[in-house]
């Protein structure tokens, strides 16, 4: 009985939207509209024009225009780049100061003096506590300066200018406009640019954003790429020169990284991806002056605070086991040492070596801690006098005694070029790949995320290497 | 002895500061639901934040919330759960974010909907007003960005707005906190029943959708004699929108609203 007037419902229904036409949709729509029209004469009363719209508009005109909106969001990319980076040293040097040349004495002769055995002592203050301690000292003042000044952008109302200014190159490559969003996202954090796909509505090319967005040189890579462009790319130049040459090769390298986001993108949406491009729609909000303290505040406890914590939690058992490889003997050598000489050959096809890769395995968890477990396994290796011991992350006072420890340990200009190009084309940390999974909940699109970059890693780092050792 | 008529203002309902506690993600044992609803960029989120004490992170980007975002308040003793919708233009189309928020507002049964626009874009935000308006009885309207509008020059008689709507309307600045007191004490009052809402129904329909319309509405009513959106149930099944045909079918459209 009930299912028969249900049915009876629904054929009326059919029914009627055959009698009124295929019109009703528009009528509706254009119904509303007449009704909000005649509400709003009686209710709203405006003064002669909009100054503050045309403002707007007139802003609008510069930052999207043909122009000047591809220069503009250069510039502000640079000089955001520019206050991270330069903003960061102090705290990070301070950071750096107390908890690893303070703190990390004082636990040891804590340590000491209860007659803590060496390899405990090792294992939690050498690997876990420095791990943990580096991470901060490098991660959280880069992380405070860029995600509030992100968020400050984004508050002012300048992000979907970005994507509006991309929207053509997103839609060329059968991404999503928004796409520009999450990208510009993950120049902070490729988990935070990965939670922040869930803007886009479409499945297929959601994917595709949480796929590319380990392009998008993020914090932890930001340090590394300048280290060794100082030390590298900046030795090259006339010494006048070596500061411009070398903050032109790090932002070369991020839009490099912006490149192949596309150029990956395009590839998926023509193969697994497959599909149409979605239109959206994307409303120019007005501009907004933000409230800047309670920005500030908001952003670095809602960003910097959690991507921290949760980089402590994979950075802990990461030192854990540095210091464990580089202390446990098979033989007359440390599995590290192990795992170095038979990395070596394999590692000197793609222009790198045995040291950079088994950093990069054992870095997985965090980023920032690559460079000093480079400088720690070279020490191990080369022998050469200078750091704090088997198992020990450390990092120079001098990018110049850096730069000495490295080329005592074999490195070249094309080493340097080619541990950038890895450092952005390679598996993502493991809180990113976490985040994937969890986003995605596929194990099969968790795991050609993280490999994807790796392999195209491999290829280009291969292609550099022999074309350089041809030709140079 | 004489006694004196009290004063207007001695009975009239106002704010009791006392009475409110903002209750953060603590959303147990609540005794109404309220939605928050509204087009992208109207600072929705913001007064999400400003009603629970939450700092749920606000962008000046469309389409920032996606997911529902919960949390809630206390005032007079009565304890609200107030759930975050998804901005949107419509909740006229297929996408997943129109589907999120027009299946809270009809099946998620929210004691009161806040619907918040923006004051500068009035006219463009009513697109979405007067479509919820078919669907619930009990909304509030949030006038946000007030602050905005005055720079603009724009003045609002809320008054004949309120009229025109048949729902309460709450001129607010989140971002600053003015308004918000007014805003949880008209919450309150919708959701007691104290205000009765009349809302106002789509009237520039040609007539011969108005009359299919009327005609649906009435056997759904036949049907479900309780539910109060029957003549928007009526809009979706001449849409042809799967959701609701197959809800029907299945019969859980029934569950859904009882």
């Amino acid at each position: 009985m009930k299912q028969k007037n249900i049915d009876n419902i629904i054929a009326l229904s059919n029914d009627l939207r055959w009698q009124i036409g295929d019109e009703f949709h528009d009528n509706l729509a254009e119904g509303i509209y007449a009704d909000a029209a005649e509400i709003v004469k009686g209710a709203v009363h405006k003064e002669n024009g909009n100054k503050r719209l045309r403002l707007d508009a007139k802003i609008d005109k510069i930052v999207t225009s043909k122009v000047w909106g591809f220069p503009l969001m250069f510039l502000i990319l640079a000089f955001v780049l520019w206050l991270t980076i330069i903003g960061a040293n102090y705290p990070s040097a301070m950071l750096a100061e107390l908890l690893l040349n303070t703190v990390h004495p004082a636990l040891k002769s804590f340590a000491s003096s209860v007659g803590m055995p060496w390899w405990l002592d090792g294992f939690l203050i050498d690997g876990v506590y420095l791990a943990v301690a580096w991470v901060i000292a490098v991660m959280l003042p880069p992380m405070a300066i860029f995600f509030p000044l992100f968020t400050l952008l984004e508050d002012f109302g300048y992000l979907p200018r970005i994507a509006f200014n991309l929207d053509h190159l997103f839609k060329l490559s059968g991404a999503h406009g928004k796409q520009a969003l999450t990208m510009s996202m993950g120049f902070g954090c490729n988990a935070a640019g990965v939670v922040a796909t869930r803007i886009i509505d479409s499945p297929r090319e959601r994917l595709i954003a949480i796929i590319t967005n380990n392009f998008s040189l993020c914090n932890g890579r930001w340090p590394t790429q300048i280290l060794i462009a100082t030390i590298f790319i900046g030795a090259v130049v006339p010494s006048s020169m070596s500061g411009i040459a070398s903050l032109g090769a790090v932002i070369g390298v991020a839009v490099l990284g912006i490149c192949f986001m596309f150029l990956t993108s395009w590839a998926l949406s023509k193969t697994v991806l497959k599909g149409e491009v979605s239109t959206f729609n994307l409303e120019l909000p007005p501009y907004r002056p933000p409230r800047f303290w309670k920005t500030i505040y908001t952003s670095i406890i809602d960003r910097t605070l959690i991507v921290l914590w949760r980089a402590i939690v994979f950075a802990a058992p990461a030192g854990a086991v540095i210091w464990l490889i580089s202390n446990i003997h098979i033989g007359d050598l440390s599995i590290a040492a192990w795992m170095i000489d038979s990395f070596d050959g394999f590692a000197f096809l793609f222009g790198l070596n045995g040291v950079i890769l088994v950093a990069y395995i054992v870095a997985i968890p965090a980023n920032e801690i690559v460079i000093p477990t480079i400088l720690m396994l070279t020490v191990l290796v080369t022998g050469i006098s200078g750091g704090e011991g088997a198992g020990v992350m450390f990092e120079l006072e001098s990018a110049s005694a850096t730069g000495d420890i490295l080329r005592a340990g074999g490195w070249t200009l094309l080493t340097a070029v080619n541990l950038m190009l890895f450092s952005l084309l390679h598996n993502p940390c493991s809180t990113t790949i976490y985040t994937i999974y969890k986003e995605t909940k596929s194990t099969k699109w968790t795991v050609i995320a993280s490999i994807l970059p790796v392999i195209m890693g491999f290829v280009v780092t291969f292609l550099v290497a022999q074309i350089w050792r041809l030709f140079l | 002895m004489e006694v004196k008529p009290k004063s207007a203002c001695e009975s009239c309902a106002h704010f009791n500061e006392a009475g409110l506690k903002k209750l953060g993600v603590n959303t147990t044992a609540y005794d109404h639901v309220i939605a928050l609803a509204g087009n992208p960029n109207t600072g929705k989120s913001t007064v999400f934040n400003a009603l629970t004490g939450l700092r749920q992170h606000t962008g000046n980007w469309p389409g920032k919330t996606v997911t529902r975002a919960e949390g809630g308040f206390e005032y007079n003793k009565e304890k609200y759960k107030l759930v975050d919708l998804p901005g949107t233009y419509s909740l006229l189309s297929t996408s997943e974010d129109e589907e999120v928020a027009r299946n809270f507002i009809l099946f998620g049964r929210p004691t009161v909907t806040v619907i918040v626009v923006d004051a500068s874009r009035l006219e463009r935000n009513l697109n979405l007003v007067l479509q919820i308006l078919e669907i619930t009885d009990r909304a509030v309207l949030c006038l946000n960005l007030m602050d905005e509008a005055k720079r603009n020059k724009i003045e609002i008689d809320t008054r004949s707005l309120a009229r025109d709507l048949g729902i309460p309307v709450v001129p607010t600045s989140a971002r600053f906190n003015e308004g918000i007191p007014e805003l949880i004490q008209t919450i309150s009052e919708v959701a007691s029943g104290a205000i009765v809402c009349r809302p106002h129904r789509i009237k520039n329909i040609p007539k011969n959708i108005e009359n299919a319309v009327e005609e649906l509405s009435e056997e759904i009513k036949k049907e479900y004699p309780d539910i109060p959106n029957s003549r928007w149930i009526a809009f979706r099944l001449l849409e042809g929108d799967q959701h609701i045909i197959e809800l029907l079918k299945s019969g859980e459209f029934e569950e859904y609203i009882s």
